[in-house]
């Protein structure tokens, strides 16, 4: 992200210009006066605007943009949480996870296999599968190892934004076939208890599903927010296993194998486990527990005077519904409920809100989501008590924001510790 | 925490989940259980898709288990393997495996509290992902194209460096899913399981 931090002394500069038009306040008179259209842009009242298009564009003021470090393969991107409003993911910013970069597959030629433990393996062309009676829902995806970065208590980061922490986090409206809906009919033989997912990236990247997920709400998904799924997220289709860690949602998918125990893969055995106290390490830890991330204010924001502001944000749980999120100003003494915006769905990102009153002193501010199981979500603390420091991977923690008597917004957390 | 070893823990889910499968998994009974309701206008069987023939699967079924079902014949010495690192992996991994710059394979320090890095020998507990992995997925530019006996022999030279078979070991479809590594009862079943317990 390259977005110019604004001072203090530019932003009241700029800021005064809005609060003499008269004009209310709001984060996004806090960024977007960075990249405004020129003071001298012709009056749009009297000049013609552009014609239709066959594809839209976004103003040229507005271009969040995803954050990827480098160029390997292997690699990631992460989303401009702070950038968005609502739920929902545009496409184009859905973070990327690949393990040998994002492969050219044309749709036409794509075919699933489904073979192992059954009576009848099959073959689907992607018209196969979209010729059966398709669901559409709204699931979040997240890397388990979001949220890496603000683990280590000798390491904590300040300047760093929310799409820096926990950006490998994106939520899309997915539409697809149920897996239990097609397996059904292959004749899945008594015994078989795991899947082995495969996908046909120059990775071959393979996960291994229990069947009780596969039968439950697993998704072969070939659509993303009304259109064809994108190639970085798996076109032509991928697998969607609401609420479980981004890695074993295999994309490109082009194999299913049912079998009677894990095929022990790379990944599910040597990366996405996790080292506990005493030597050993947690695998299989699929579940993607409750989470919140305020996205404002956040790093790099800056508030120039005190008053009201909206704190916001998102929450989500791979166990279900999230039930509550509250958020603490004073560093995590008080809490008060914050509003969720509906819809509140199951194992998606819900919207949250809180009219803040600041008062210009500083101030570090929370949020804490609870899920439907009752699960709160934990503090660094109890999740080092729980796991130790050096663990990898599932760090939903409570997240903070510092927010200076000047306005300045730094990551807070470090202050806690 | 108890230290359960994961294949007695995967045992007893299996068959849990068995028992369960045998009633969810008739047609007619549709999606009992699941997240979705299929419409009760569905038929027992749409029949979409085609039916895969024995070649079609032996093409694409590619992956190794840890009993070794799925290893192809062949064989691959130490030596053999030492060649093979020298031209398609030492660039990424480094003259012993232990440089980098990308994933470190050798590391022989046992550990008690945690792993340093995640190395075949201090971390991977099965020697048969060795195989599936590198077959799939190596080298990176170009996967895929090693022979099952370079296969067998590269992973012959890691275990090598990694100290878990000898200088003249040879590795085939029989002595690889015996190889015992060092890592094999490390890892436990995730006992998170929502509620009020932070675990």
């Amino acid at each position: 992200m390259d977005r110019p931090y604004l001072s203090r002394r530019a932003w009241i500069t700029t800021a005064s210009g809005v609060i003499a038009a008269g004009l209310l306040k709001t984060q996004a008179d806090a960024i977007k006066l960075v990249a405004q259209v020129p003071a001298n842009a012709p009056d749009p009242t009297k000049t013609p605007g552009r014609p239709t298009s066959e594809v839209g564009q976004r103003a040229p003021g507005e271009q969040p943009r995803r954050l990827a470090r480098n160029q390997e393969l292997s690699s990631s991107s992460r989303t401009p949480l702070q950038d968005l409003h609502g739920i929902i993911t545009p496409s184009d910013l859905h973070f990327e996870r690949h393990h040998a970069g994002i492969p050219n597959i044309l749709s036409e030629n794509h075919e699933l296999l489904i073979h192992g433990m059954l009576d009848r393996p099959m073959v689907f062309k992607m018209a196969d599968l979209m010729r059966y009676p398709s669901v559409s829902r709204i699931h979040f995806l997240e890397c388990s190892g979001n949220g890496g970065g603000v683990y280590s208590r000798d390491r904590m980061p300040t300047e760093v934004t929310a799409q820096d922490i926990d950006g490998l986090l994106s939520t899309s409206e997915w539409t697809g076939v149920p897996l239990s809906w097609v397996l059904r009919e292959v004749g899945v033989r008594p015994g078989a208890s795991w899947i082995l997912a495969e996908g046909g990236d120059a990775a071959m990247m393979s996960r291994s599903v229990p069947l009780e997920k596969a039968m439950d709400d697993a998704l072969l998904a070939y659509g993303q927010n009304g259109e064809a799924i994108r190639p970085e997220q798996g076109y032509p289709v991928r697998l969607l296993l609401p609420g479980w860690e981004g890695n074993i949602n295999v994309k490109w998918l082009r194999r299913i194998e049912i079998t009677d125990r894990p095929t022990m893969t790379k990944d599910e055995t040597s990366k996405y486990t996790d080292p506990l106290p005493g030597g050993v390490a947690r695998q299989f830890s699929f579940i993607m527990d409750a989470k919140s991330v305020i996205t404002f204010p956040s790093y790099p924001y800056v508030l120039p005077e005190s008053g009201w502001w909206e704190v916001k944000g998102l929450a989500w749980s791979g166990r279900g519904r999230i039930t509550r999120v509250e958020i603490s100003t004073d560093g995590g003494r008080d809490w008060v409920d914050a509003e969720l915006q509906p819809p509140v769905l199951s194992k998606a990102t819900v919207r949250f809100r809180h009219l803040w009153n600041w008062n210009g002193r500083e101030s570090v501010v929370l949020s804490r989501a609870t899920d439907e199981t009752g699960y709160v979500q934990p503090t660094v603390h109890q999740l080092w008590e729980a796991r130790g420091e050096r663990t990898s991977y599932h760090q939903n923690h409570q997240r903070a924001w510092k927010v200076a008597s000047t306005g300045e917004v730094t990551f807070g957390l470090g202050d806690l510790v | 925490m108890t230290r359960l070893t994961l294949v007695v823990a995967l045992l007893v889910l299996s068959a849990c989940e068995a028992e369960e499968n045998e009633v969810v998994l008739r047609p007619a009974m549709a999606t009992e259980g699941s997240a979705y309701t299929l419409s009760d206008l569905a038929p027992d069987r749409f029949s979409f898709g085609s039916e895969a023939d024995e070649e079609r699967i032996a093409m694409w079924d590619i992956d190794v288990r840890p009993d070794g079902e799925g290893l192809p014949t062949g064989s691959g010495t130490v030596a053999e393997g030492e060649a093979i690192y020298a031209v398609h992996c030492m660039a990424c991994h480094g003259p012993t495996g232990a440089e980098g710059p990308y994933d470190v394979l050798v590391g022989t320090e046992p550990w008690e509290e945690w792993p340093g890095a995640r190395t075949v020998g201090a971390y991977w507990p099965y020697a048969t992902t060795l195989y599936d992995f590198i077959h799939r997925a190596m080298p990176q530019l170009t996967p895929g194209i090693l022979t099952p006996d370079e296969t067998y022999g590269v992973i012959a030279y890691i275990l090598y460096l990694n100290g878990i078979v000898p200088e003249d070991g040879v590795m085939n479809e029989e002595t690889l899913p015996a190889v015992a590594m060092p890592a094999r009862d490390r890892f436990v079943p995730d006992d998170r399981e929502g509620g009020p317990e932070v675990r």
